[in-house]
C-alpha cells in the first residue's frame, strides 16, 4: 500500500471507524450524551469540595440547613455572574457591578423606608412600597448600564476604564445619598426576597416547582428530538436521552427534597402557631422551608439568560462579536448597540442582586456589594468564560458562583481565619483558570 | 475600439470617480469601474494599489469620500455592509471574516438568521440549509456542530463562499478566494465561478495569480497607487502586457487607459 492510498475516502472511512472503535467506554458515553466535559469537570470539582469539607468539618457541610443557606448566599453573585458572562464574552469587563449594587440598594432602601413614607405619604406596609422601590431600582440599573454602555460603545472609552470609574463613582454616590447612614428596617414584603423562613415557598409549592421543572426537562428533550427528526439529523441514542432526563430530574427533585428537609427554627414555629391558633404537638411541629425566594429568582434569571444566549438573535450576536468583532461588523451587525444592550442587562441584574442582598440584610448600607465585582468576575471565569472573549455559558458561571460560595462557607464552618480564606479563594481562581487553559489546549 | 472593449447593456455595477483618503493618503483616487451580468472582472495591482479598498467601498465596509455607485443603472446609497447586502452584493473577504467560535450554520446566517414563529433562532432549519449549500460546495463536509476555528483552511473557505452564495447574490466580490487553498480546492473554486457566471451573477475577482485571472476573468482592471491604470478584455491583451500595466503602469493598445496610466511624452 502506498501513501497516496490513505487519502482516498474509503481508506479514511475505515480509519474513522477504527478510531471510533478505539474510543473507550467513557468516550462512547460522552459522545452519545453530547455532555460538555468541562461542565462535568466543574460538577466533579464541586462534589470533591463538598465531600472534602463535609469530612473535614465532621459532617457539618452536607446538611439540609447548610445547603439551604449556601443556595441563598449564592443567589446574589450567581445572578450577576450570568450577566458578566455576556460582558466578558464580548471581550469587555464590568468592574462596577458591586458599586452599582450598592447605590441601587441604597436608593431602594431610601425609597421604601423614607421617601415614599415621609414625603409622598404612603402608610407603612402598603404593598405599593416594595413594588415602586423594586421598579425604581431596576429602572435605575437599566439607566446606569445604558449610561456606561453608551460611553463604552459609542464614545469608545475602554470598558475597563469606564467601569473602574463607575466603581468609584457609584460607591461614592451610595454614601452621599444618606451621608453614610444605614437605612433600616425595610418593607416586610420586600424582605421576602432575602430568604429566611417566610421568604421561602414551603414544602408543597416546592414539590410543585420540582415536578413542573421535571416536566419541562422531558418536554425539552422530546422537542429537540422531534426537531432533529424533522430534518433527518443524527439523533442521540434513546438510552442517552433517557439517562440525561433521569439525571436532570433526580438533581431537581433531590434539591427540592433537601430544601424541604430544613425545618423552620423552633422559635418561629411557636410564633407562627400562636398567630394561627395551632397547638404544637408532642415532639414539635415540622414546617419545612422549601425553596427560598432568592434562589427561585436566581434560577429564573438563569433560565432567562440561557434562553437569551442560546435562542435569540441578540445572544448569537454577542457570541459572534466576541469571536470576531470585525466579521460581525461586516456581517451587518450593529455591534455598538449590542454592546450597549449587554451593559444594560448587566445593570438590571445588579439591581436584582441589590434587592436580594439588601432584603437579606434587612437594611441598606453604603457598603452593600463591596468587592462583589471580583466575586462575580471570578465566578464567570471559573465557570469557563474565556477572558479572550467568545466563549462562556450561563450555567457554568452560576456553578462557578456556587463553587466559590461553597469554598467560602466551608472555610467558615472549618473555622479558618478570614485572611487565610482570601488566600485560598485567590489561589483557587488562578488554579482553575490554569486548568481551563490546559484543557483548551488539549481539546 | 472602445465599443469592442465593453459589453453592451446596463451594467450591474457602475462605480464612478470613487475616492477615499486615510489620513492624507489617497488610497483610491478617482477610480471608475463597471461590471456586467454574467461577467468576471479581475482587479489586479500591487499590494497597496487600492484594490481591496475600492472593493470594500462597494461592500459597505468603508465609506467613500467622493464618487457615485450605480446598481442596475440606478444610483445606490451604500454606507454599511447591510446596505450592500440589500442590493445583492455579497463579499468573500481575504480574511474570510468568520466568527471562529460559532459553527458553520451560525456563520452562514450571521446577521440574517432564520427565526421560528416565536421569534427565536431556528437552528434546526439553519443547519438544514447549511447542509444543503455545503453539500453543493464541499460534499464531504460533515462538521456542522463544531466551531469553525476547528476546521481546515479549505473548509473555512467553503464556509465563507457558501455564505456569499446562500442569499442569491447578484454581485459577488471575491478577495483572494484561493489564497488558502490547495490545487484541488482552487480548481473547485474555478468551477464554482464558471457556474455562478452561467447563472448571470457578476463577479469582481481580486487575485495575485495572473494565470487564474486569465483563465476565469472576462476583463481585467489594473490599479496602481490608488488609480486605475487601464481596463481590458483578457482576449485583447497578453499576460506580459498586463504585467507591464501592474509594474510600470504602461497601458497597452488593447486596453482603455484610466487616469493612472503612464503618460508617455508624445
Amino acid at each position: 500500500m502506498t501513501d497516496t492510498a490513505s487519502n482516498t475516502p474509503v481508506a479514511n472511512a475505515t480509519a474513522d471507524r477504527a478510531r471510533a472503535a478505539e474510543l473507550s467506554a467513557v468516550g462512547r458515553f460522552l459522545k452519545a450524551t453530547e455532555l460538555d466535559t468541562r461542565m462535568l469537570g466543574m460538577v466533579g470539582a464541586l462534589l470533591v469540595i463538598w465531600i472534602g469539607i463535609h469530612i473535614l468539618s465532621g459532617g457539618l457541610f452536607l446538611t439540609p440547613r447548610n445547603l439551604w443557606n449556601l443556595s441563598v448566599q449564592t443567589s446574589s453573585v450567581a445572578i450577576m455572574a450570568t450577566g458578566m458572562v455576556l460582558v466578558i464574552v464580548m471581550r469587555n469587563i464590568d468592574l462596577s457591578v458591586g458599586s452599582v449594587e450598592g447605590v441601587i440598594g441604597m436608593i431602594m432602601g431610601v425609597a421604601q423606608a423614607e421617601f415614599l413614607v415621609r414625603v409622598i405619604g404612603f402608610q407603612l406596609g402598603n404593598p405599593w412600597l416594595w413594588i415602586i422601590a423594586l421598579a425604581a431600582g431596576v429602572a435605575l440599573g437599566l439607566l446606569i448600564g445604558a449610561f456606561q454602555g453608551f460611553i463604552i460603545a459609542y464614545m469608545e472609552v475602554p470598558a475597563f476604564i469606564v467601569t473602574l470609574g463607575g466603581l468609584l463613582v457609584w460607591r461614592g454616590m451610595a454614601w452621599l445619598i444618606t451621608s453614610g447612614r444605614t437605612v433600616a428596617p425595610l418593607d416586610a414584603t420586600f424582605q421576602l426576597m432575602g430568604g429566611g423562613p417566610r421568604g421561602s415557598i414551603g414544602a408543597t409549592a416546592s414539590w410543585i416547582v420540582g415536578v413542573v421543572a421535571c416536566a419541562a426537562v422531558a418536554f425539552a428533550l422530546l422537542n429537540g428530538r422531534s426537531q432533529r427528526k424533522r430534518f433527518n439529523f443524527p439523533l442521540r441514542p434513546v438510552w442517552a436521552e433517557t439517562f440525561l432526563g433521569l439525571v436532570a430530574c433526580a438533581a431537581i427533585l433531590g434539591a427540592v427534597w433537601v430544601a424541604n428537609s430544613y425545618p423552620w427554627p423552633v422559635g418561629i414555629v411557636r410564633q407562627y402557631a400562636q398567630q394561627n391558633g395551632i397547638t404544637i404537638p408532642e415532639g414539635g411541629l415540622f414546617i419545612a422551608h422549601g425553596i427560598a425566594i432568592p434562589v427561585l429568582m436566581a434560577v429564573a434569571v438563569g433560565i432567562i439568560m440561557t434562553f437569551i444566549t442560546r435562542r435569540t438573535r441578540f445572544g448569537r450576536y454577542v457570541f459572534a462579536i466576541g469571536g470576531n468583532p470585525e466579521a460581525a461588523e461586516l456581517a451587518g451587525i450593529n455591534t455598538r448597540w449590542v454592546t450597549m444592550k449587554v451593559f444594560m442587562i448587566m445593570g438590571v441584574l445588579a439591581a436584582i442582586s441589590a434587592a436580594i442582598s439588601s432584603a437579606r440584610l434587612n437594611a441598606s448600607t453604603n457598603a452593600l456589594g463591596t468587592l462583589d465585582e471580583l466575586l462575580v468576575i471570578a465566578a464567570a471565569v471559573i465557570g469557563g468564560t474565556s477572558l479572550a472573549g467568545g466563549s462562556g455559558t450561563v450555567l457554568g458561571a452560576m456553578l462557578g458562583a456556587l463553587l466559590m460560595q461553597s469554598l467560602q462557607s466551608g472555610m467558615v464552618l472549618l473555622g479558618i481565619d478570614s485572611p487565610l480564606q482570601s488566600i485560598v479563594v485567590g489561589a483557587v481562581l488562578v488554579v482553575a483558570v490554569w486548568l481551563d487553559t490546559v484543557y483548551r489546549k488539549r481539546v | 475600439m472602445a465599443e469592442k472593449t465593453t459589453p453592451a447593456g446596463t451594467p450591474l455595477i457602475d462605480m464612478r470617480n470613487i475616492s477615499i483618503a486615510f489620513g492624507g493618503i489617497r488610497a483610491v483616487d478617482d477610480a471608475s469601474i463597471d461590471l456586467f451580468p454574467g461577467e468576471v472582472v479581475a482587479l489586479l495591482g500591487h499590494n497597496g494599489a487600492g484594490k481591496s479598498t475600492l472593493i470594500k467601498i462597494l461592500s459597505g465596509a468603508y465609506k467613500r469620500d467622493a464618487g457615485q455607485i450605480f446598481v442596475n443603472g440606478e444610483e445606490a446609497s451604500i454606507s454599511n455592509p447591510r446596505d450592500a447586502k440589500k442590493y445583492g452584493i455579497e463579499t468573500i473577504y481575504q480574511t474570510l471574516a468568520l466568527a471562529d467560535n460559532v459553527d458553520a450554520a451560525a456563520n452562514l446566517f450571521l446577521g440574517r438568521e432564520l427565526m421560528t414563529g416565536w421569534g427565536t433562532l431556528d437552528d434546526v432549519a439553519m443547519e438544514a440549509e447549511a447542509r444543503k449549500v455545503m453539500g453543493r460546495l464541499n460534499p464531504r463536509f460533515q462538521r456542522f456542530k463544531e466551531p469553525v476555528v476547528k476546521l481546515s483552511g479549505g473548509q473555512r473557505q467553503s464556509v465563507a463562499i457558501a455564505r456569499a452564495i446562500l442569499f442569491n447574490a447578484r454581485i459577488l466580490i471575491m478577495d483572494e478566494p484561493t489564497a488558502a487553498l490547495g490545487p484541488q480546492e482552487t480548481a473547485q473554486v474555478g468551477e464554482l465561478v464558471r457556474q455562478l457566471k452561467a447563472d448571470g451573477i457578476g463577479i469582481f475577482l481580486i487575485s495575485h495569480d495572473i494565470h487564474d485571472v486569465f483563465e476565469l476573468a472576462d476583463r481585467v482592471c489594473v490599479m496602481k497607487n490608488g488609480q486605475v491604470v487601464g481596463t481590458a478584455r483578457t482576449s485583447d491583451v497578453t499576460q506580459d502586457e498586463v504585467l507591464g500595466m501592474i509594474i510600470l503602469g504602461k497601458c497597452p493598445p488593447g486596453a482603455i487607459p484610466g487616469p493612472g496610466a503612464l503618460k508617455i511624452a508624445a
